[in-house]
């Protein structure tokens, strides 16, 4: 039988444990909402770049002259995964899902005969990849220092984005990132960044149609300067502009994910805490007992 | 035709103005121009300047942009600025400090990469300063 005191011991540390759980899962919530704000906010100039964008391209007078990051380089021979995860762990399967989805995902590239270079946003991410695919991560930026993310966090890692296909590095740029559904779920996302995919011109008239109030009925826009220039100064900043979306989705994502599985982790250590506390009175009971029957057995014997 | 124009001004942070303004002036890409009700559809890149919104009412009437996207279309303005700042709350000292840092940046930059970023520092915020007079 356990000793009364090993008992006591155990029940102290998960009692702190359980203190430090429920306040991780605080700190969660409330950062969650903050989180959640700021990528609602991002919403309104994400959604009217995205329109511009159909519509310059839909406008387009051919396809031919357009700038290379929407056209590509006409090969898919290298792929660039860029990977969005988390600085911190304790949130859960969180940065599991995307490492997993990755790793999936580069299998399915390298055994397509394609080459696959990996540029990781965040620590966990780099660490989870590292084991396995350590010769393919090219790039490894962390924002661990960046309390509030903002627009211009997102610069350097764009420029280098574009740096990297000017150079040629890569023909294809796929962002993974988890999508924060609601509190309970995220959804692990991949999305092509480059080239960039063109809204279909119906998908775009048929929305106008829908959801646009100020319909032009086919008004011709002027462009100034003229589409392909315009498109070449749009893309870019698209491509920045998806980037920290995704970024600011993963950040409420993540402390969505937190606050979940620390909320679990407080309830485990509760149970815990209870089936310990019950053997402890149990022994202690038996102690007890024991002692009895040995004071009343030694006066019997006298 | 509505007599006042719908003036958006959004930042990826968040939507920075929303008012109705009878006409708004923009620094375009290829030159300055104004945008009043019935304006025809026109989509622009604009670079670092000034905003001058006139008739918004209650909101400021100058803000400064580091670049951008204007979209004109049935008596509605978006502009999509990366940076706004509103003129009158910009800090005269405070530019100043930070047009001579990146002034000294800028001497002591080495050729190529470094030094046209430190170039462009310089010209974005001399014409920030220059806003603020």
């Amino acid at each position: 039988m356990a000793n009364l005191k090993e008992l006591k011991n155990r029940i102290t540390s998960v009692t702190s444990t359980q203190k430090i759980t429920k306040a991780m899962q605080m700190v969660a919530a409330a950062k969650l909402r903050r989180a959640q704000e700021a990528a609602e906010n991002s919403r309104p100039y994400a959604q009217r770049m995205e329109r511009m964008i159909a519509s310059v391209a839909a406008n387009l007078p051919s396809l031919d002259t357009a700038p290379p990051l929407v056209v590509g380089t006409g090969k898919d021979d290298v792929h660039l995964l860029l990977v969005v995860t988390a600085e911190r762990g304790l949130c859960g399967a969180f940065n599991t899902n995307i490492i997993r989805a990755v790793q999936k995902e580069t299998r399915a590239l390298r055994d397509a005969g394609k080459t696959v270079k990996l540029f990781c946003v965040g620590r966990k991410g780099q660490e989870g990849l590292r084991r396995d695919f350590g010769d393919l991560i090219v790039e490894y930026v962390t924002l661990r220092d960046v309390k509030q993310l903002s627009f211009s966090d997102i610069r350097p890692i764009a420029e280098k984005l574009s740096q990297m296909f000017t150079d040629g590095e890569f023909d294809v740029c796929t962002l993974y990132f988890n999508a924060f559904k609601s509190v309970i779920s995220q959804v692990v996302t991949d999305q092509q960044l480059i080239p960039v995919k063109l809204p279909e011109a119906e998908a775009e008239s048929a929305e106008n149609a829908g959801g646009d109030a100020d319909d032009l009925g086919g008004a011709i826009y002027e462009y100034e300067p003229e589409e392909n220039d315009l498109l070449g100064v749009l893309v870019p900043r698209n491509i920045s502009v998806q980037i920290y979306r995704s970024l600011l989705e993963s950040g409420a994502a993540e402390q969505a994910a937190r606050m979940t599985s620390m909320d679990n982790a407080t309830r485990n250590a509760g149970d815990m805490i209870d089936s310990l506390t019950l053997t402890y009175n149990r022994t202690r009971q038996a102690i007890i007992t024991k002692e009895l029957i040995e004071i009343v057995s030694g006066a019997e014997a006298l | 035709m509505a007599d006042k124009l719908a003036f958006e001004l959004v930042s990826p942070d968040r939507l920075l103005m929303s008012v109705e303004a009878d006409s708004v002036a923009m620094p375009g890409m290829e030159g300055d121009f104004g945008v009043m009700p019935g304006h025809a559809p026109l989509m622009s890149a604009l670079r670092a300047g000034v905003i001058q919104v006139e008739g918004g009412g209650e909101g400021p009437d100058r803000i400064y942009i580091a670049g951008g996207f204007a979209e004109v279309a049935a008596d509605r303005l978006t502009v999509l600025a990366e940076e706004a700042i509103v003129v009158d709350d910009m800090d005269r000292a405070d530019l100043e400090q930070r047009v001579a840092e990146a002034n000294d940046e800028l001497s002591g930059a080495a050729e190529g990469e470094e030094r046209r970023l430190a170039e462009g520092k310089v010209g974005v915020l001399q014409e920030m300063l220059g806003a603020a007079r």
